[in-house]
């Protein structure tokens, strides 16, 4: 895992700072359906690209939605891979926003543009779907050397294209979300400062607007830890998060209040716990096998990569 | 190979203040605070060290105000316009005194 010479272990940190991390209610289940992916994006913790076949069937999908439907959630989260390419995602989509006040789709917005998504946007539209999007940076070439080329244009034109459809403008009702990250092995801006900026610019620039923007530090798990080592920053990379350890952080983490499933149907405390494959309670459960949602004050599970999200004003 | 530089040492900055501490304690709350978020952004704030510490070829604050730059929110391009700036003003400063030399040498020319 992760080298652990240079920092104390994240569970030391926790009790060097007197904190404890425990769940609180969980409220949101946040679904992976799959590792398969139009992109194969550096950052990626889970090293999701194109020829990935796993994939959530759909018996697997029945036992989902049977979850939800007994743990009554607040907020259902569906992320990938590109959840866009998963046979039978608009149906799945339909049905878990039955199920939840507040169903939240993950994209990458070039999946968005291929052939076919039409239908499945519309499901998004009439199902009142937050649509959280990757959009790393605002500067072409960041992008693309981050997510592939052409990347950035795509992206911009798919942003647009939901703009149209109402999603971002005002008094709509449909959510638009943007994410950014780093494209390299520093630690993202601070949210309000980056929100500001990208406001201004895809607004002057492009005429697109959005809700809220979210930044997030990378993971150092899957490719990401890959090219960490191959390009000899994985060291200071990880000196850097455990150096910015922000203990106040570790309240609004949102492990505390979520539960992951995988597509293969077992259960994590959060998507990075699924791609180091740390599952929930230490041992892997079928969805299918918890009766509701994990219960409050049970243990979460912590390893070195958590310092990601506890780095500066945290990832929450 | 020995170096005169080593990038381990700019994470011993604050060892200046070992001695003479009262004054390392001054200057880096001064320092602190020049960087904070003023009329200027944190990033264009970045963005002057970053060129200013190429006009003073400094390695330290090269290597500092790159990593700052980046983590504000700046990208290559950006960065690059701002070493030409550099570049502009160092190359200027010197082109500029050819006015000077063109005085004397009109003045002893017939």
């Amino acid at each position: 895992m992760i080298d652990e010479k240079a920092n104390i272990p994240f569970s030391a940190a926790l009790n060097k700072h007197g904190v404890k991390l425990k769940r609180l209610e969980t409220h949101t289940l946040q679904v992976n359906v799959g590792l398969l992916c139009n992109q194969a994006c550096k950052h990626c913790h889970l090293d999701a690209g194109p020829g990935r076949t796993e994939v959530m069937d759909g018996g697997t999908m029945d036992a989902v939605v049977a979850y939800a439907e007994r743990s009554g959630f607040k907020a259902i989260d569906i992320t990938g891979g590109a959840p866009e390419l998963v046979p039978g995602i608009d149906a799945f989509v339909q049905r878990l926003a039955r199920l939840a006040p507040r169903i939240i789709f993950r994209s990458n917005l070039s999946a968005l543009n291929e052939q076919g998504q039409a239908p499945l946007i519309e499901t998004l539209v009439n199902n009142r779907a937050v649509i959280t999007a990757s959009f790393p940076s605002i500067n072409a070439a960041q992008t693309d050397n981050q997510r592939g080329r052409g990347i950035f244009e795509k992206s911009v034109a798919v942003l647009q294209e939901l703009n149209n459809r109402g999603y971002g403008k005002a008094d709509s009702g449909l959510e638009l979300n943007l994410v950014s990250n780093p494209s390299g092995a520093f630690l993202p801006q601070g949210q309000e400062h980056t929100q500001k900026r990208f406001r201004k610019i895809l607004h002057e620039k492009y005429g697109i607007v959005f809700n809220s923007l979210f930044a997030f530090a990378n993971v150092p798990l899957g490719r990401f830890r890959d090219w960490l080592e191959k390009s000899g920053n994985l060291e200071s990379y990880i000196e850097k998060l455990a150096g910015s350890f922000n203990p106040c952080a570790v309240d609004g983490l949102m492990c505390r209040s979520q539960v992951s499933v995988s597509w293969e149907g077992h259960l994590y405390d959060c998507d990075f716990n699924l791609a180091a494959d740390l599952p929930l309670g230490g041992k892997k459960i079928h969805v299918s096998e918890l009766e509701k949602a994990p219960a409050l004050d049970s243990a979460i599970s912590v390893a070195d990569y958590c310092y990601t999200c506890t780095a500066g004003a945290g990832f929450t | 190979m020995e170096t005169y530089y080593d990038p381990a040492d700019l994470a011993k900055f604050g060892e200046i203040g070992k001695d003479a501490p009262e004054l390392a304690k001054k200057f880096f709350d001064y320092y602190g605070s020049v960087f904070e978020e003023g009329d200027l952004t944190e990033r264009e704030k970045a963005l002057i060290g970053l060129a200013v510490a190429h006009a003073i070829q400094c390695p330290y604050c090269i290597d500092a105000y790159t990593n700052n730059c980046l983590e504000k929110g700046s990208n290559l391009s950006e960065m690059t316009e701002a070493v030409h700036v550099v570049n502009a003003i160092r190359g200027g400063a010197s082109l500029v005194h050819g006015v000077q030399m063109r005085n004397i040498a009109e003045k002893l020319s017939m």
